[in-house]
C-alpha cells in the first residue's frame, strides 16, 4: 500500500493512501468526535461533528467521508471547530425530548457522552418539544422516537449488514422520522428479522431491548464492526 | 410477527384499469428500480394520490423494500398519500374520454356541487379529481367513483350516482 | 441519417425560408405567463382571423416561446417589421390584423410599452428595453416555433454540432469552452470549461451528462422559458458536451411543476433522434449519445448536484458530502457532468462564434450574458438577458421601466433563498459573480425581485428561512435543526417578541449553519438573513426595541 505524508495538528504522519481522515486520526489516537459514524457501515457525514479544517480549502470537511491526499495539512481542534461541536450538541438535545433521568441508556449513552465532550453545561436554544411516538409493538424491542437523533445507523446496519431493509427515513427537514416498512408498527413488519443489530447500532436509548431496565443497557456496536470485518475476510 | 398480505386487496381490483397502466409503465422502464419516481408519477396521475395498496404493488413488482418506497414517496411534495375527500369522483380527461364529453361531466359536477377538479367539498364528503388517462379508453367517457369504473356515463346519470354515494352515512 | 442528408435538409429548409421572405410571420407568445393571460385563445382567434380573410398564403401564425416583457402580455409580434402589440385580447385582434396587414399602419396606442413611452417604437428592437439587452440563450426564444425542429435548423440549428463532430476533437471543444470563460449559470458560477475537462480526464467506459432543469428558486423562470421556448438549443449543448467529455448517455432532469417544458423537451428528443442528431451513430459518426427526461417531484434540494443524482437513481434526494465530486463519482458512481439549462444554451453560440467572441462580452471575471427574471415591484416584469457587468440601476430603471406606482427603490433580492438583498446605495453595482458576493449576495440562477418600502426586510428574511426549513432534506443537523431554530427566532422577532439575546443567537446560528451544513442549501440558507442584517440592521433593532 502506497504511503503518503500528511500533517495533522502539526504532527507529520506517514499513512496508507486511500484512507479517510477519520481512519488516520483514529489509528494515531487523535481524538475526533463522531456520532453517525460506525466502523463497518458506509459513512454519510450527517452529524457534522467530525468537521476538520484543511489548509487551502475554504470549507470545513467531514473527516469520515474525506480521503486524505498527499501533503494535506489538517487541523482538528481549532476554536471554531470546538465552538461548532458544542452548538451541534445543543441542537441535538433541543431537537427531540431527551430526559436522561428516566432513560435506559442513562450513563451509557453516546449523546450524553457528547454533551460532556463538548463541555455542554446548558442549552441556549429553545426546545422544539416535537410530538413523538413510542413503538412498543415488537415483542422484544422498543423504538422511542423522543430519543432518536436521526444518525441513521439503524437504517444503514439493517440495509448493509443484515440486508433486511426494515428501517428507512420518512419526510424531510425537521419532520423526518425513522420508519419501518410503510410507517407500520415494528411488530407488524414484513421485513424485520428481529436480529437486534439496530439495537446495538443505536447510540442512544432510542432503540432498546424490553428486558432491560434503567442503567442496565449493554450495547455492543463493536460487534457490528467485527461482523463486517469477518465477512470481508471470508470472501 | 404477523405477515400481513396486501396482495389479496389488490387482486380484487384486478379489473382496475389503472393497475394495467402502472404495470405497463414498469415494463416500459424494464423493472429498473431507479425508475421508481417515474412510476410513482404514473400511479399518482392515475389515482389522484398514492393508495397503500398501490405502493405495496409497486414495491413487490420492483423487488424494492416497502420502507424504501415509502421513504421516497414521503420525501417529495408532489406525492400525496391521502385522497382528498371521503368519496372521490375522478373524471378521466384523456383524449378518448375528452372527445366523448368528459368536460360536460365536469361542468355538470361544478354546477351541482360547486367543485372544480382538485377541490374538496366543505364537509369533506366529496373530492373531485381529474386524471390524464386511466387506461379505460374503450369505456369512454370513464369516471371513477371511489374505486368503481363508471362506463360511458352521461352527465346527469353521474350526478345521481354521486348523490347516492355521498348520501350513505 | 448522415452529415450529407442533414445538410440537404437544412439547405431545403433555408431555401423554403428564402421563398417565404415575402410572407409575414405572426408570432404569438406562448410562454407560460402569456398562456396564463390567455394567449392560446389569442392564437386560435388569430388563426381564424387570418383564415377568414384568406390571408393564410401570405401570413404564417406561429406559437413561440417567451418574448420577454411578461406582464405586458399576451404579446404578438409581426415579422419582418418586428412590431409587437401588447395586452392583446380577442376584442382587438380584428383591428390589429386589419391595420397592420391590410392598411400597413400599426395601431400605436396598443404597441408594446405604448402606455409608458412618449412614442412607442414600431420596430421593437429600437426600444431601449430590447436595445440594452443582448440575447444569446434567449436569442430565438419568442422567434421560432419550439415544436418545429425545422425552425431551429433554419436559425443555425445543429450547425455547431456538425462543426464539433467533423472539424473538432474533444480536446479542441474543451479548449474553446475554456477560452470563452463561461461559468455555470445555475448559481455557483464554476468555470464550465474546467468542469468539462475534469470529467473528460477520468477514464471510464461509462460517463453521463445531466442537464439540471430543477429550477427551484421561487421567482425564477429562466430555465423554464428556455426549455419551453427553444428546447433544441439546450439539447444541442448536451450532445456537444457529451462528445467533449466522452459520455454516451444523458438525462434532462426537469421539475414536475413544468409539464409544458417536459412535453416540449421530450418532443425535441424525439425529433432530434429522427433527424439523426441524437441517438446511435450521430450523423454517421462513431459517436452515440442518448437522452432521457427524468421528472422532478417537488424538492428544491434536488437542484443540488448530488441530490439530483440521487433523485435520478430513484431515491430520496439527499445530498452527499463533496469530495468526491460528481465529476469523479456521480451517477451510479461514474464520472458525471452536470450543467444548468442556461449553461448548455450558451454552448452552440460559443462553438459557432468562437470562445473569444463570448469572452469579450461581460467583465474580466464573468464572461458572457445572464438571463434575469425580473419580478416584484418593477414596472416590466419578465425575462431579460444582459451582458455580465450591466449595473443593477440599468436593469431596474433603463430596462425594467423603474418602480411601479412611482415608489422608491428599497432593495433587490438576487439568488432567491440562497442569496441576499442589494440596497439602494449599491444600485450601481455591476451584476457579475464577484461583485454580488462582495455585497453579501450571490448571482444565483437569475431571479431578481425588486422591493419598495412596503417590504419588511425582517419578514423577507423570515420568508426565505421558512422556505429553506421546508425544503431541507433533514440529513444533517445544522440545516435540519438550524433552519428551524433560525426561523422560529425570526418569527419571534417578526411578531414583536424578540429580544437582544434572540438576535445574538440568530447571528451565531447563521454562521454555524453556513459553515457546517453538508450541502449548498444549508450553507446558503442563512444568506438572506445575514444580508438583511448587514444592510438593514436597524429594522431588526427597531423591532426588538419595540417588542413587549
Amino acid at each position: 500500500m502506497a504511503k503518503i505524508s500528511v500533517n495533522v495538528n502539526n504532527q507529520q504522519l506517514e499513512v496508507d493512501f486511500g484512507k479517510t481522515i477519520l481512519e488516520v486520526c483514529r489509528e494515531h489516537d487523535i481524538e475526533i468526535l463522531t456520532m453517525c459514524h460506525l466502523k463497518g457501515l458506509t459513512d454519510v457525514g450527517a452529524c457534522r461533528l467530525c468537521l476538520v479544517e484543511i489548509e487551502g480549502v475554504n470549507k470545513l470537511l467531514s473527516a469520515c467521508t474525506t480521503k486524505i491526499a498527499a501533503n494535506m495539512i489538517i487541523r482538528t481542534h481549532t476554536d471554531r471547530i470546538k465552538r461548532y461541536q458544542r452548538i451541534t450538541s445543543e441542537l441535538f438535545f433541543a431537537e427531540r425530548n431527551h430526559v436522561c433521568s428516566v432513560c435506559v441508556a442513562n450513563g451509557k449513552c453516546d449523546l450524553q457522552k457528547l454533551g460532556y465532550q463538548t463541555a455542554m453545561d446548558h442549552i441556549r436554544y429553545p426546545y422544539l418539544f416535537p410530538h413523538c411516538e413510542v413503538d412498543t409493538s415488537h415483542p422484544w424491542y422498543v423504538l422511542d422516537h423522543n430519543r432518536c437523533i436521526m444518525c441513521t445507523r439503524c437504517v444503514r446496519v439493517c440495509a448493509e449488514v443484515e440486508g433486511a431493509h426494515n428501517w428507512n427515513v420518512m419526510n424531510r427537514g425537521y419532520q423526518v422520522r425513522i420508519i419501518s416498512d410503510f410507517d407500520t408498527p415494528w411488530g407488524e413488519s414484513e421485513t424485520c428479522t428481529s436480529c437486534g443489530k439496530c439495537v446495538h447500532a443505536c447510540p442512544t436509548g432510542a432503540i432498546w431491548p424490553k428486558a432491560i431496565v434503567q442503567g442496565q443497557l449493554e450495547k455492543k456496536p463493536a460487534m457490528i464492526t467485527e461482523l463486517v470485518e469477518k465477512r470481508k475476510m471470508c470472501l | 410477527m404477523k405477515l400481513v398480505s396486501v396482495t389479496t386487496d389488490l387482486e380484487s381490483s384486478k379489473n382496475d384499469p389503472r393497475i394495467k397502466l402502472i404495470t405497463a409503465k414498469i415494463k416500459k422502464e424494464n423493472y429498473k428500480t431507479d425508475a421508481l419516481i417515474e412510476i410513482l408519477h404514473t400511479a399518482q396521475n392515475a389515482y389522484g394520490y398514492l393508495p397503500m395498496k398501490v405502493l405495496s404493488f409497486i414495491s413487490k413488482a420492483l423487488y424494492l423494500p416497502p420502507s424504501r418506497v415509502y421513504s421516497t414517496v414521503t420525501f417529495y411534495h408532489f406525492f400525496s398519500l391521502k385522497s382528498k375527500g371521503e368519496h372521490t369522483c375522478l373524471v378521466c380527461t384523456g383524449t378518448a374520454c375528452y372527445v366523448k364529453g368528459a368536460q360536460l361531466i365536469l361542468n355538470e359536477i361544478e354546477k351541482n356541487f360547486s367543485l372544480k377538479p382538485g377541490q374538496v367539498s366543505a364537509n369533506n364528503k366529496l373530492g373531485v379529481q381529474v386524471a390524464r388517462c386511466i387506461g379505460a379508453c374503450g369505456l369512454a367517457p370513464a369516471v371513477l367513483l371511489d374505486d368503481e369504473v363508471q362506463a360511458k356515463v352521461k352527465a346527469d346519470e353521474m350526478i345521481h350516482k354521486i348523490n347516492a354515494k355521498i348520501a350513505i352515512p | 441519417m448522415n452529415r450529407q442528408d442533414l445538410k440537404s435538409i437544412i439547405l431545403a429548409e433555408k431555401m423554403q425560408e428564402q421563398n417565404n421572405k415575402s410572407k409575414h410571420k405572426l408570432c404569438v407568445c406562448c410562454g407560460a405567463s402569456c398562456i396564463s393571460s390567455g394567449s392560446d385563445e389569442v392564437l386560435k382567434k388569430l388563426q381564424e382571423e387570418i383564415k377568414s380573410r384568406a390571408l393564410d398564403a401570405k401570413v404564417e401564425v406561429i406559437p413561440t416561446g417567451c418574448m420577454g416583457p411578461c406582464n405586458q402580455g399576451p404579446l404578438i409580434k409581426f415579422l419582418p417589421e418586428y412590431t409587437i402589440y401588447q395586452k392583446v385580447d380577442c376584442s382587438n385582434i380584428k383591428d390589429i390584423v386589419e391595420s397592420q396587414l391590410i392598411d400597413k399602419k400599426p395601431i400605436e396606442n396598443i404597441l408594446l410599452f405604448a402606455d409608458s413611452r412618449p412614442k412607442p417604437y414600431i420596430d421593437a428592437r429600437e426600444d431601449p428595453y430590447f436595445k440594452k439587452q443582448m440575447k444569446i440563450a434567449l436569442k430565438n426564444c419568442g422567434h421560432i416555433n419550439p415544436e418545429k425542429i425545422e425552425d431551429y435548423l433554419v436559425h443555425d440549428g445543429y450547425k455547431a454540432l456538425d462543426k464539433v463532430l467533423f472539424q473538432m476533437s474533444p480536446e479542441e471543444v474543451i479548449a474553446e469552452i475554456k477560452q470563452s470563460r463561461l461559468r455555470g449559470r445555475g448559481g455557483a458560477g464554476y468555470p464550465t470549461g474546467l468542469k468539462w475537462e475534469t470529467v473528460y480526464k477520468y477514464v471510464s467506459t461509462e460517463k453521463y451528462v445531466i442537464c439540471n432543469g430543477d429550477e427551484g428558486d421561487p421567482g425564477a423562470f429562466m430555465d423554464r422559458s428556455v426549455l419551453e421556448g427553444n428546447p433544441h438549443l439546450v439539447l444541442e449543448g448536451m450532445v456537444i458536451a457529451a462528445y467533449a467529455v466522452g459520455a454516451n448517455k444523458g438525462f434532462a432532469y426537469i421539475r414536475g411543476e413544468y409539464p409544458l417544458a417536459i412535453k416540449r423537451f421530450e418532443l425535441a428528443i424525439k425529433q432530434a433522434k429522427k433527424l439523426g442528431v441524437l441517438g446511435n451513430q450521430i450523423l454517421g459518426t462513431a459517436f452515440s449519445f442518448d437522452v432521457e427526461v427524468r421528472i422532478g417531484a417537488g424538492a428544491f434540494v434536488c437542484g443540488e448536484e448530488t441530490a439530483l443524482i440521487a433523485s435520478i437513481e430513484g431515491k430520496r434526494g439527499t445530498p452527499k458530502p463533496r469530495p468526491p465530486f460528481p465529476a469523479e463519482t456521480g451517477l451510479w458512481g461514474k464520472p458525471t457532468l452536470i450543467n444548468n439549462v442556461e449553461t448548455f444554451a450558451a454552448i452552440s453560440p460559443i462553438i459557432n462564434n468562437g470562445g473569444e467572441w463570448y469572452s469579450d462580452i461581460g467583465t474580466p471575471k464573468s464572461a458572457g450574458t445572464k438571463v434575469f427574471a425580473l419580478a416584484g415591484k418593477i414596472k416590466y416584469s419578465g425575462l431579460i438577458e444582459v451582458p455580465m457587468g450591466t449595473t443593477l440601476r440599468e436593469i431596474v430603471f433603463d430596462i425594467g421601466g423603474g418602480m411601479q406606482n412611482g415608489e422608491e427603490f428599497k432593495a433587490a433580492q438576487t439568488g432567491g433563498p440562497s442569496g441576499g438583498c442589494i440596497p439602494s446605495e449599491y444600485l450601481d453595482v455591476k451584476m457579475d459573480y464577484e461583485s454580488l458576493i462582495n455585497l453579501g449576495s450571490i448571482m444565483g440562477s437569475g431571479g431578481l425581485i425588486v422591493m419598495d418600502k412596503s417590504s419588511d426586510m425582517v419578514d423577507v428574511a423570515r420568508y426565505f428561512m421558512e422556505f429553506c426549513m421546508d425544503e431541507s432534506c433533514g440529513k444533517c443537523v445544522p440545516c435540519r435543526v438550524g433552519t428551524k431554530m433560525m426561523h422560529d427566532l425570526l418569527q419571534k422577532i417578526c411578531i414583536n417578541q424578540g429580544t437582544k439575546i434572540d438576535l445574538e443567537r440568530l447571528e451565531e446560528l447563521a454562521v454555524y449553519v453556513k459553515d457546517c451544513s453538508l450541502c449548498g442549501l444549508g450553507a446558503s440558507a442563512p444568506n438572506p438573513l445575514l444580508s438583511t442584517l448587514r444592510h438593514f440592521r436597524h429594522e431588526y433593532e427597531n423591532r426588538i426595541a419595540n417588542s413587549l
